[in-house]
């Protein structure tokens, strides 16, 4: 592909599938929890708040070390995979589904939560006086007053599952095509002295990242003009 | 007062060589034996070894870029070589300190098995640790491929950074079988384990050099001389490897 190697090209592919799929999954979880974190005024809102940013603060070995427990045949990970006779969800690209979404859940929860702390109880009082079902008030006016909590956490969760590399390194096994990606494949071209494919992804990174980082200014200060 | 001071300034240069520390990048498969030569030459010369693990190839690279270290002990003789070649280590300071053997573990008792248990089918996978950076995946391969076993187990083959993490895949299950060092397991009494026939691969000589570092340091090269003595020696075979070349 573009006359790279598969060595190049297969992780790349597969850090985007999994990036992907990964804030599709974020998008749905965390839209939730943000919504009650935001509105709860319940003490056990902060608690909740402080165990899903725990990601944000635990070095990756931990939840790398924990992950291939639970995901082994001495964890629910393990019963879940024997449904279809294998003993482990580790080694597996679901194995790192689970593990990116645990892992990039505040980036996502956070921007919301905030998003719609913003916006106060008065759309949402107003639209109740107009008679629309709650449900229909959160699509029709909270969803769209928070997209820019959307967009930055989408864009967050996204980056931040490509940057992953520690809770990959530990469950993964460095499958090619399956579990290595962009991140370990770096740490493979560094370790065997291929270092001109290592310059390659790594300088490939380094434009990615700041492109994400510009990208979310813009949306923040195009937003804010939008909405006030 | 003055005499007290120079009577104690007397007493501590008459004391032997003054103690140093050393650094010293390890072989992961290693570990173990080295904490123990390490203590016991801080018993016998009163210098620390301070030890760094990794897996060889993170060691070379981190050696390429200046880390501190002042003796690498390799889990293979390429890396040395290479060092030597790159100006980084000291060539006649190279030697084999151990010949590594490869073992086949399991939590549970199918290792035991050996070949059997590796010609059983099945779909758990097998850990082995990464033979582009480690010696001791490049001899799995070589194993598998001499039973030609290769070709139909690849497809359940996974690979851990090193042969530490290697051994943690079939520790926690994960992995039903992992190709590691007997070393890792040669004093573990849960698990099985099925000692590879050196046949099957090529001998796995684990080199040791002095860096460029380390040239001007007594501490790093008592290390040195002290792997090649007779109570290293006995240390490296008690855990599970051939001792390499002696004093």
């Amino acid at each position: 592909m573009f006359g790279l190697s598969p060595d190049i090209w297969r992780p790349i592919i597969l850090t985007l599938e999994l990036a992907s799929l990964t804030t599709a999954i974020l998008l749905v979880v965390a839209t939730p929890i943000a919504w009650w974190l935001a509105r709860s005024h319940s003490w056990w809102a902060e608690i909740v708040a402080s165990v899903v940013a725990l990601p944000l603060v635990l070095p990756p070995t931990v939840l790398g070390f924990y992950l291939l427990v639970m995901l082994g045949p001495d964890g629910p990970g393990g019963a879940i995979a024997s449904l279809w006779g294998a003993r482990t969800l580790a080694f597996s690209f679901t194995g790192l589904v689970i593990g990116s979404v645990i892992y990039s859940l505040p980036f996502v929860v956070q921007p919301i939560r905030n998003a719609f702390a913003a916006m106060g109880d008065r759309p949402m009082e107003a639209a109740a006086t107009l008679r629309a079902s709650p449900w229909r008030a959160f699509w029709t006016v909270a969803v769209p007053l928070a997209r820019p909590g959307f967009l930055t956490g989408a864009i967050l969760g996204f980056a931040h599952t490509v940057g992953e590399f520690g809770v990959v390194l530990m469950i993964g096994g460095n499958i090619p095509g399956v579990t290595k990606v962009l991140s370990v494949a770096i740490f493979d071209f560094v370790e065997t002295s291929r270092w001109p494919e290592a310059h390659a992804l790594a300088a490939g990174m380094v434009v990615f990242s700041f492109v994400v980082i510009l990208s979310m200014s813009f949306v923040e200060k195009r937003m804010g003009r939008l909405s006030s | 007062m003055r005499s007290l001071a120079l009577a104690v300034i007397l007493t501590l240069a008459a004391l032997p060589a003054r103690a140093g520390s050393t650094h010293v990048a390890v072989a992961a498969n290693f570990t173990q034996a080295a904490q123990e030569i390490a203590r016991a030459f801080k018993a016998a010369s009163g210098h620390d070894a301070v030890l760094s693990f990794g897996a060889s190839g993170a060691l070379y690279a981190q050696i390429t870029q200046g880390a501190p270290y002042e003796v690498l002990l390799s889990a293979d003789e390429e890396r040395p070589r290479q060092a030597v070649a790159a100006g980084l280590a000291l060539g006649e300071t190279r030697f084999t300190y151990a010949i590594g053997r490869l073992a086949l573990w399991s939590r549970d008792g199918r290792a035991a098995q050996g070949e059997a248990a590796l010609r059983a089918g099945g779909s758990g996978k097998i850990a082995i640790a990464n033979p582009a950076s480690a010696p001791y995946g490049g001899a799995a391969i070589e194993t598998l491929k001499a039973l030609k076993l290769y070709d139909e187990l690849s497809p359940r083959l996974v690979q851990g950074a090193s042969i530490a993490q290697t051994f943690q895949f079939a520790e926690t299950g994960n992995a039903e079988l992992a190709f590691v060092a007997l070393a890792q397991v040669i004093g573990r009494s849960d698990g099985s384990r099925w000692l590879v026939p050196a046949s099957l691969h090529r001998p796995i000589l684990q080199d040791a050099a002095l860096l460029k570092t380390g040239a001007g340091k007594e501490a790093a090269r008592a290390f040195l001389a002290f792997l090649k003595g007779p109570q290293a020696r006995a240390i490296i075979e008690r855990h599970g490897y051939e001792a390499g070349a002696g004093n």
